[in-house]
């Protein structure tokens, strides 16, 4: 592991989390785990008629990677659809597992920055929990 | 560094071959030179399926397998056929549960287990009790860690049958009063079921000073192969349990309608032994009495002394258990403020120094102490102060890592 890996970003995120709160409404709510390294989110998605995420957030307790990962992957999928929310997990997961085009880190924006972390074996359930979390609760 | 110090290490491959500062030293142990080498010549020179055969190589594997036996009785003070051979404490637990628990208990009977069992002292007694319609009682620690035995007066009484406690926990590194909890449950006609894992390697044991009824420990935390463990039990006890696992090398007679079993401890050990790891064990044993107790407790006192000082003048580290530091057996279970123990594991790996994170296998310990996880060092006597400096060296930098001020 790098010595820089817990940048800025992710430091940021993980202090100042703009999505780790409660909110009314919320139609999806799915809790997620990680039994090994106690990891746990519980995500709260509110989607409209049309299927839009309109608002989410998370609550829970982890280590900085899981909730920065988590509070990225809501600024990204809030005022998608349920579809394009699904296919930028799909990238996510397999930015960490296998690998993916410039073209497909491009989509995920900020998420982008979590893809080091293919290389920490102990640490890719933490990055995944809230993406994983999300794609079941859709599925 | 001492010439002892240097002597030490120097028995340690990996240790030589790798700068790791390892500090888990409750998860596992390194492995000695001469350990792995009395594996290696077991092998070499002695190895036959023991206590089968009649020639002479079978024989000489049988020796070296009941040597190591001997061994360990006097390592603990048992008698040898007190000693039966596991994989690890875990399936000496496990044994005890389904060859005593399951076929002595039953509904309205109580189990008391202490609140800082690691999970394997604890769901095994879960199941006998989900299986014979007993109950399982919890004995809660003080806030620092303490097992009142003023407590455990108030939960026991003509109902409870077993008590299950830890010698020393895995989290907290307090050393409890066996001798002390045994005269209160044998009061009560129950039997103490303790788990030496933690305090085997680390200090001397007498199963009749501590009055147990079973005692248990792995190998592989006290320098030995993983893979071997070892479960003590009261002869009388032992006798009158119906047999763990059934098949070869257990029986004395086989014929269709009947059988009769070996006598103890051989009608525990079914199946081909673990001689190898057993011979491992013995090896270890001879290590742990060539440097000696003393000298071993005396330098694991003065390394958790340095760590724990310094730990305590850090502002934003809660230490759990104990304030004091002669109450940590070479264990501290600690918390970084604002920094979850998983990132602060990373850190430390990152800087190569192997500490643990997460719940330690006692999850109830955690929640009834109001925390989610916790980040564990541990130290073994080829430890050094140095190693300990690199520790706190870390430690300190952890939350501006973080990006905390
Ligand atoms: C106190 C205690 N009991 C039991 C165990 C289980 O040991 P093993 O995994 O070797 O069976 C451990 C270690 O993991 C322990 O620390």
């Amino acid at each position: 592991m790098s010595e820089t890996f817990y940048n800025e970003i992710i430091n940021e995120h993980n202090l100042n989390p703009y999505h780790k709160h409660s909110i009314e409404g919320a139609n999806f709510t799915l809790e997620g785990v990680n039994p090994s390294c106690g990891d746990d989110i519980i995500l709260n998605l509110k989607v409209d008629e049309s299927g839009i995420i309109v608002d989410g957030a998370y609550e829970g307790d982890g280590c900085a990677i899981s909730q920065a990962s988590a509070d990225i992957m809501l600024d990204l999928v809030i005022g998608r659809s349920r579809d394009e929310a699904l296919h930028l997990a799909d990238i996510f997961m397999r930015m960490i597992k296998e690998g993916i085009t410039d073209e497909e880190k491009e989509e995920l924006e900020e998420a982008g920055i979590l893809e080091s972390v293919s290389h920490m074996p102990a640490r890719v359930k933490c990055a995944v929990l809230g993406w994983r979390t999300l794609t079941e609760m859709f599925e | 560094m001492t010439p002892a110090e240097n002597d030490i290490r120097a028995e340690f491959p990996l240790i030589n071959s790798n700068t790791v500062a390892y500090l888990d030293n409750a998860a596992t142990t390194q492995k000695p030179q001469c350990v792995l080498d009395a594996v290696n010549s077991y092998y070499v020179n002695s190895n036959a399926n023991p206590l089968r055969g009649l020639y002479d190589l079978s024989l000489k594997a049988t020796q070296a397998y009941e040597d190591a036996r001997n061994a360990v009785a006097e390592l603990i003070g048992a008698a040898s056929d007190e000693i039966v051979f596991t994989r690890n404490a875990t399936e000496s637990l496990n044994l005890i549960a389904y060859s005593y628990g399951l076929h002595n208990l039953r509904e309205g009977d109580e189990i008391i287990v202490s609140v800082a069992e690691h999970h394997s002292n604890f769901l095994p007694w879960k199941n006998v009790a989900e299986h014979t319609g007993a109950k399982v009682v919890y004995w809660d620690c003080e806030p620092d860690g303490y097992l009142n035995p003023d407590t455990l007066t108030g939960l026991i009484g003509d109902r409870t049958k077993l008590v299950a406690v830890t010698h020393v926990s895995n989290v907290l590194g307090r050393v409890n009063d066996i001798r002390k909890i045994a005269d209160i449950v044998h009061t009560h006609g129950a039997l103490v079921i303790c788990d030496g894992s933690q305090s085997v390697p680390h200090m001397k044991t007498d199963v009749h000073d501590l009055d147990a009824d079973f005692f248990v420990f792995s190998g592989h935390k006290m320098y030995a192969p993983m893979g071997i463990g070892v479960m003590y039990g009261r002869r009388k006890l032992l006798d009158a349990m119906p047999p763990f696992l059934y098949g070869g090398e257990m029986i004395e007679t086989v014929t269709k309608e009947r059988v009769t079993y070996a006598e103890v401890p051989h009608k525990f050990e079914a199946g081909t032994v673990n001689a190898g790891g057993a011979v491992g064990l013995h090896a270890a044993i001879d290590f742990v009495n060539r440097y000696g107790y003393e000298l071993i407790e005396s330098r694991e006192r003065e390394l958790t002394d340095h760590a724990f000082d310094a730990m305590s003048r850090m502002p934003y580290i809660t230490i759990i258990g104990s304030e004091k530091s002669d109450e940590h057996m070479g264990i501290i279970a600690f918390k970084v403020e604002g920094v979850h123990p998983h990132d602060v594991t990373a850190i430390f790996s990152d800087a190569n120094i192997a500490v643990r994170a997460g719940h330690h296998c006692a999850q109830p310990l955690h929640k009834h102490l109001g925390i989610m996880s916790s980040t564990r060092v541990s130290f073994a006597f080829y430890n050094t102060m140095e190693e300990v400096d690199r520790f706190l060296e870390v430690l300190e930098s952890i939350r501006s890592r973080m990006g905390i001020m």
